[in-house]
């Protein structure tokens, strides 16, 4: 009958591994053309060491220091990795909350939507008085607080997002509100919560970061790139910045696998 | 395709399948009269069309008959019970405009939600969700996901879930309204098959004439602001129903009864969106 749309056979291994690389080819490209644009401009037009290091200074500072920069960065990514689990926890249970009860999300979204607009980095150095500004729990709040917004609009509005027809389809099953919420709301919401959560990875990692400038443990990144580059050690600072990089695309990455996982059944992630 | 005939003439004795007794709906917002004063009887294996201009209400009545909408007065039984009561019990499959199959279930699955629901066990599910997929001709497409169909498939997958756990009544909103007239004529022919396999009472809204007069043994003309029954015409075309119906002379004629009833009512009407879909 209609079948024309979905008969082709599935790719071989080998093609998908092509394929796989032939997507990525590009990006790759550009990464090295800028790396060795940076590395070849600092040497042509002879930069200071201190404004910018060469790219090969920073891998190999990463290299020597690697003894103290990674367990200053492990120390670092387990405060964010706290942050983005008790904000992201608490943004996806809020926005429940909001999403039952409506006149909770009455009294309650006013106020999460002015505390949208509050520049949250501002309040690092007040965390840093509530905890003890060298434990990681002021870290951990920091970027809890950053984690929690967007997670708790998203996920809001993704339990908001089922149609009118759906809900009417299960009703006419005779299904319950909890029914309703768990066989539609809930997988309507995924993407959603999804998408904040890719967001609120690469927010934790910062609000770790910037709340360790504040003061912290001498063994946090943040604290490391700080006081590198306040003795002029750039290179240092650059390859702590390496490091967080490395350390927040991979937060990044891990939620990208588990959406990968979880939502499977979509054509979004499919890649198809 | 053509059509087996079984014997569809209405038992005296047999009670109706849907019974609407005096049923007035206003909308509280803008004070709208959706319907006023409806009285409607479906005998079982009837297939009643409901047609109109937009805003006749005649998508609030299906979801009157489908509790899904409170009347604001007036009284409905399905099977001889409340609307609401029927409900629950599964009395009815309905179908939309959209197909509504969920994105993250297979095709299997979105035919298995109500009887997942039922309280079916696996193997039991398995075996129906088989048998529907033959009725719709979808086998083989069972592990596919809604968005690798095309938007036929997808409405046969619809039809195919609403009747999956056998209802009495089949209500359905103008189900092939999205599709192009091609599609459209296949998916009557399918219908009307399908109709005859499980002897099914159907409640059909459309906005096509020669749709509502190929499918209905009658057809119901409503008539907008307040919505009302203008009238009854009853198909007598002889079954099976095939292509060539639709070029019999007597087509024509129950076409153009159906189109003089609608014209008597409302057509000087701009036509505005209905108070629901």
């Amino acid at each position: 009958m209609t079948a024309a749309t979905v008969t082709a056979t599935p790719p071989t291994r080998t093609v998908r591994v092509l394929r796989r690389l032939g997507e990525w080819a590009p990006a790759l490209v550009v990464f090295v053309l800028v790396v060795g644009l940076w590395e070849g401009l600092i040497r042509a037009l002879n930069v200071p060491q201190f404004m910018l290091p060469k790219p090969s200074t920073i891998v190999s500072v990463f290299w020597t220091q690697r003894h103290s920069l990674w367990p200053a960065g492990w120390y670092t990514f387990r405060e964010a990795l706290g942050g983005f689990a008790i904000g992201s926890g608490l943004g996806i249970v809020a926005a429940t909350v909001v999403s039952r009860f409506r006149t909770a999300g009455k009294a309650l979204m006013p106020v999460f939507i002015a505390a949208n607009a509050v520049p949250i980095v501002a309040f690092a150095p007040i965390f840093g008085a509530w905890f003890n500004p060298i434990t990681m729990q002021s870290k951990m709040a920091i970027a809890g607080v950053l984690c929690f917004l967007p997670v708790m609009v998203n996920t809001l509005r993704g339990l908001q997002s089922a149609k009118p027809r759906q809900i009417e389809l299960m009703r006419s099953y005779a299904a319950g509100e909890l029914e309703i919420w768990r066989r539609v709301r809930v997988p309507t919401a995924l993407p959603f919560v999804f998408t904040s959560l890719k967001v609120a990875s690469v927010l934790a990692m910062i609000g770790a970061i910037v709340g360790e400038f504040f003061g912290g443990s001498l063994d946090a990144l943040g604290v490391l790139i700080f006081t590198d580059a306040g003795v002029f050690q750039f290179d240092a600072a650059w390859a702590g910045i390496l490091v967080a990089s490395l350390l927040g695309t991979a937060l990044y990455g891990a939620v990208v696998g588990t959406e990968r996982i979880v939502l499977r059944w979509s054509p979004e992630t499919r890649g198809s | 395709m053509s059509v087996g005939s079984p014997d569809r003439s209405v038992s005296e004795t047999r009670p109706d399948v849907v019974r609407v007794a005096g049923v007035t709906k206003t909308f509280p917002r803008g004070n709208v009269t959706a319907l006023q004063e409806i009285d409607l009887e479906l005998a079982p294996g009837e297939f009643v069309s409901l047609i109109g201009p937009s805003g006749c209400g005649k998508s609030t009545l299906l979801r009157v008959i489908g509790d899904l909408v409170e009347p604001t007065a007036g009284s409905i039984a399905v099977n001889g019970k409340s609307a609401r009561q029927a409900r629950e019990d599964g009395d009815y499959g309905i179908v939309f405009q959209e197909a509504v199959l969920f994105d993250w279930r297979t095709v299997a699955k979105n035919i298995g939600l109500p009887l997942e629901m039922l309280g079916w066990d696996r193997a039991r599910r398995r075996k129906r969700i088989e048998e529907m997929l033959a009725l719709v001709e979808l086998s083989g497409f069972a592990d596919h996901h809604p968005w690798q169909l095309s938007g036929g498939m997808q409405q046969r997958v619809a039809i195919a879930r609403a009747l999956a756990f056998e209802p009495a009544l089949l209500l359905m909103d103008e189900p092939f309204g999205a599709l192009d007239e091609m599609t459209r004529e296949r998916l009557n022919l399918e219908l009307l098959s399908i109709w005859e396999q499980t002897a099914n009472t159907v409640v059909f809204v459309t906005h096509s004439i020669s749709e509502a007069v190929f499918l209905s043994t009658r057809v119901v003309v409503m008539s907008p602001r307040p919505g009302r029954i203008a009238g009854h015409v009853e198909i007598d075309l002889p079954t099976p129903r095939t292509a060539e119906t639709r070029d019999t002379p007597r087509f024509f004629e129950l076409v153009t009864q159906v189109r003089n009833l609608l014209r008597g009512q409302g057509e000087h009407l701009l036509p505005e969106e209905e108070a629901l879909g």
